[in-house]
């Protein structure tokens, strides 16, 4: 255990955390540079694009110290946007340090201060890390000051390196093993192991990622998971390499997996604590929740026919995210779906692109909303996440929506715009204070409603990308909601309901109808598009009737042409939705997702 | 339908000069005559004996006109000794009016030219100017009368609208200088602009205006009115007969799915339910033959889904419209089409769905709506 080093890289976006976790990997020899593919944690295509850790992954990686002591340097890589906080709490739970990387150029950043203090709550030891110091507009000794200052950390540990070049590895090495302290506990004590990811696998089903406290797991233990209850009987433990390896035993203070034919990862809970079920520990860990959806959405086949297949991929998906929950659902205007429960919003969005790319499914994803409680008249209380079930206004007595508390940092001459976009999501009971100086940590009450809605993404664009923003839910708050539907030539096009605010339903009709406008191509007729509450239209608009549409020359040589591109429109066609005589194209459904800039 | 003769079609490349309007394949190369007349020559004889006598002959371009009296007579010559044609079959050729002189009348009619196709475009001088034509109205109206003057009987003038900077008045001015030579023909093209040509581009740049769709449907209207007015059939989007038998046989041939076989570069034929084209550059298109090959750039075999699409999208465009029994097998098709009489888009006549000129401005849309969801 004395040769072990538990560790995490946590890191403003672009600092370069992706490459510096390569480059570790590839100095300890665990791939040769033939082998070597930029960016190996990343491995799907949309963390590569996005450049955003979605799943939490780990290594083992072999390091041989200068005086020639081998040790064992456990890499816990984790995900990188508030979506998956808790994951990453847990992935760092399972870590003794972590390395904090700053940008030789760019220097401390919110984000980085966000990510330090995660650290400091679990009593890490943070190595400050300063990276891309081969650019010409590095800047170290202003960092240092930075680290000292802003950080309140002792700069003169500050390991220097160059990812990209390669240079410096080695001092990173060097200090993991010697400042990151070994973990404690004792492989003797009852079985306690703290989950912090879980990955599906076609053949063998759940694997779960795992970093033992105390105790030891081999094949043949029969465990249970503490918060669940289930009972496994564990198939194979083993480390991770690049690829899984088999070894005989997981012993305290080690990081490894666990197969034990779990079906699939909805069957466990990422923070839950393995034990063994005949000699169990007395209690859990610490910090388990169980994580709920808080974003909801109807899914539909762009296709009615692919309803099928939209059901296969969703049980496949579903192996791999333990994260989404769905249920069928039907819709007057779209058919047969699925209603999805989400982290967040990039989880959705994670998700949507994920089904369409890897899964080949062409869906109509409905405007997002939230978990709100009504009681009733009857004193009955009732919970939805569907504006489709929306009481009848008369029996509601009381509506509620859900509160959430936003901690946002951010360097503090974005006071001014971070307090407007706050208070435009109607925000309250601001409070602010000054972790160190120059930044700005300010914390609001803010409905979960006014966050799903692109929050994150307007944050970052007012604060230039230095904005870090986390939430935790607080309470249901009394709130005067409506349910505003969008009809189209009269017929209510009920994907397109949402719960609103009373006093944002004008000018959120009016936006969406004017999207509707922009999207919904011209018809041989016209199409009123009208906002309403109850029976009252409180917006509309229209997309006025096509006038011309007509090719002068129809000759021998046009008529391919002519016939190609009409076959091209009726596939086009085909992709449309039809609500009564309308047709609206998949990217209405979508564009209503969006606010107007602000 | 299939009885119909077939009709023959040749793609003359050449033009005098490039039109800032034009995507049509042309070139202004006079070197290149010689060698492309052999060529069309080798093309003619791989077709020979495969068709029935022709019902129509069709010379289109580029410019036909601009082909000297020598050359075309050696055409003609070498097209009667391949091909047989139907007794009083059409002879159409397209004509800019600054080539129709005396000689060169004499010349077309000599040769068996029945049916001109002049293109005036406009009797408007800015316009003509705006377009890049070489001629100015009063040399097109000239070359309208020397035509007539010269015994054709059977004259067609093309006219565009919806040119930069046009009004209603200035297209009726045109019209009526147009209908003042009693032509047996006129067609009356909307002015369309490949993104890349340079009229298009002088749009884009704020350098000439653009006419929009509104202003588009009130000349289209105008122009169906006033040619309306003076009994002149409507018989398709953009072609106008003085009486039914002054159609253009020809072109009614390719609404009808009539087979036709085209020679020359870029020239698309027709027969059997095959469509195949050939390569649209002149000098591989007679390389290929010099070389013993066809031109053909492509072909494709019609499915009988294709077949109906384009039957859908020619009866939409023609006069004729299609039989009613014809939407019987299309799925909601009744319900649709109720649905567009309602919006006065169709009539009903004579068991036949016939298009309103509303229908006609609507024509690239209407097959979309019978078209399988």
């Amino acid at each position: 255990m004395e040769r072990i080093r538990n560790f995490s890289i946590i890191a403003h976006i672009d600092h370069g955390k992706s490459t510096l976790a390569d480059r570790l990997i590839q100095h300890t020899g665990l791939v040769s540079d033939r082998e070597f593919r930029d960016q190996l944690l990343d491995s799907m295509d949309l963390e590569r694009e996005r450049g955003i850790t979605i799943k939490t992954q780990a290594i083992r990686l072999p390091y041989v110290s200068k005086s020639g002591e081998k040790y064992v340097l456990n890499l816990i890589d984790t995900p990188g946007h508030v979506d998956f906080s808790y994951e990453v709490s847990r992935a760092l739970a399972s870590c003794e340090g972590v390395l904090l990387l700053v940008d030789a150029s760019q220097g401390v950043e919110a984000q980085t201060l966000a990510n330090m203090y995660a650290a400091m709550e679990h009593d890490l030891e943070i190595i400050p890390v300063i990276n891309k110091i081969d650019l010409p507009s590095a800047d170290i000794d202003r960092v240092k000051e930075e680290i000292e200052i802003e950080l309140g950390l002792d700069s003169d540990g500050a390991v220097l390196c160059s990812a990209k070049e390669g240079t410096g590895i080695e001092g990173v090495l060097d200090a993991i093993v010697e400042r990151i302290p070994p973990p404690s506990g004792d492989s003797h004590n009852p079985l306690s192991a703290l989950v912090f990811d879980a990955q599906y696998d076609p053949f063998r089903g759940a694997i779960i990622s795992c970093r033992l406290f105390d105790g030891s797991v081999k094949a043949g233990d029969p465990i249970r998971f503490m918060s669940m209850g289930t009972v496994y009987k564990v198939e194979e433990v083993g480390i991770f390499h690049l690829e899984r390896t088999e070894s005989d035993a997981l012993r305290a203070g080690e990081v490894g997996y666990i197969i034990a034919g779990i079906k699939t990862v909805s069957d466990t809970r990422i923070g839950d604590t393995v034990t063994n079920d005949i000699r169990p520990a007395s209690e859990q860990l610490p910090g388990f929740k169980d994580v709920k959806p808080v974003v909801f959405s109807s899914i539909y086949p762009i296709d009615a026919d692919d309803n099928t297949a939209l059901s296969d991929a969703l049980e496949r998906y579903e192996l791999n995210d333990a994260a989404l929950v769905y249920q069928r659902d039907s819709s007057v205007a779209l058919g047969q779906g699925y209603r999805c429960g989400f982290l967040g919003l990039l989880h959705m969005e994670i998700f949507q692109e994920r089904l369409e790319r890897e899964f080949g499914q062409a869906i109509v994803m409905t405007a997002p909303s939230v978990r709100y409680r009504f009681e009733l008249e009857s004193g009955e209380t009732v919970v939805i996440d569907n504006p489709e079930y929306y009481p009848d206004p008369s029996h509601i007595k009381e509506a509620r929506e859900p509160y959430i508390r936003a901690i946002i940092i951010f360097p503090e001459r974005y006071l001014g715009a971070v307090m407007k976009l706050c208070l435009a999501r109607r925000g309250e009971n601001s409070r602010f204070s000054y972790p160190v100086s120059g930044r700005i940590e300010l914390l609001f009450d803010m409905p979960l409603a006014e966050v799903v809605y692109d929050f994150y993404d307007k944050l970052k664009n007012i604060t230039q990308g230095y904005g870090s923003f986390d939430y935790e839910m607080i309470d249901y708050r009394p709130s005067r909601l409506v349910k505003l539907d969008i009809l189209v030539n009269g017929d209510k096009v009920d994907a397109l309901s949402v719960i609103v605010h009373e006093e944002r339903a004008r000018s959120r009709s009016v936006e969406i109808c004017e999207r509707l406008k922009e999207e919904i191509p011209r018809h041989l007729f016209k199409v009123a598009i009208q906002g309403a509450i109850g029976g009252k239209i409180i917006a509309r608009t229209n997309v006025s009737a096509m006038r011309k549409d007509v090719t002068a020359k129809c000759y021998g040589g046009d008529i391919t042409r002519k016939r190609k591109l009409l076959e091209k429109q009726a596939k086009g066609k085909r992709r449309m939705k039809m609500v009564g005589q309308v047709m609206i194209p998949q990217s209405a459904f979508v564009s209503v997702l969006k606010t107007k800039d602000e | 339908m299939q009885e119909r003769p077939p009709g023959l079609y040749l793609h003359v490349p050449f033009c005098a000069s490039k039109c800032g309007y034009c995507d049509f394949y042309s070139v202004v190369r006079p070197g290149a005559v010689s060698r492309w007349l052999d060529a069309v020559s080798l093309e003619s004889k791989i077709y020979k004996d495969m068709f029935p006598p022709f019902g129509t002959f069709y010379m289109g371009g580029g410019t036909p006109s601009l082909l000297d009296g020598p050359d075309l007579e050696r055409l003609i010559k070498n097209i009667h000794e391949t091909f047989t044609f139907e007794e009083g079959f059409e002879f159409t050729l397209e004509a800019n009016p600054d080539d129709l002189t005396t000689e060169k009348l004499r010349v077309f009619e000599a040769l068996g030219v029945n049916r001109l196709s002049i293109g005036v475009q406009s009797f408007d001088d800015s316009e003509l100017r705006l377009l890049g034509r070489r001629h100015d109205a009063e040399s097109a109206g000239k070359a309208v009368e020397a035509a007539r003057r010269a015994g054709f009987g059977n004259i067609g003038i093309d006219l565009i609208y919806a040119i930069p900077g046009q009004t209603e008045r200035s297209l009726r001015a045109t019209l009526e200088r147009a209908l003042s030579f009693e032509p047996e023909h006129v067609s009356c093209y909307e002015l369309t602009l490949e993104p890349e040509a340079p009229l298009a581009r002088a749009i884009e740049r704020g350098e000439a205006g653009k006419i929009d769709d509104d202003a588009g449907k009130n000349l289209f209207m105008t122009i169906s009115d006033v040619l309306g007015g003076l009994g002149y059939i409507h018989y398709e989007v953009s072609n106008f007969a003085r009486d039914e038998g002054l159609r253009s046989r020809h072109n009614s041939g390719y609404w009808d799915h009539g087979p036709y076989l085209g020679l020359g570069p870029s020239a698309h034929s027709f027969a059997a339910g095959v469509r195949w084209w050939n390569l649209d550059d002149v000098d591989s298109y007679c390389s290929k033959l010099n070389e013993g090959d066809v031109p053909v750039e492509g072909s494709e075999s019609l499915s009988e889904s294709q077949i109906l699409l384009e039957r859908l999208y020619f009866g939409f465009r023609t006069a004729d419209g299609l039989p009613l029994d014809f939407f019987d097998s299309l799925p909601d098709g009744g319900k649709t089409l109720a649905e567009l009489e309602l919006a006065s888009l169709v009539r009903i006549e004579e068991n036949r769905v016939v298009p309103t000129l509303l229908g006609f401005l609507l024509s690239d849309r209407l097959p979309l709506l019978f078209s399988a969801d």
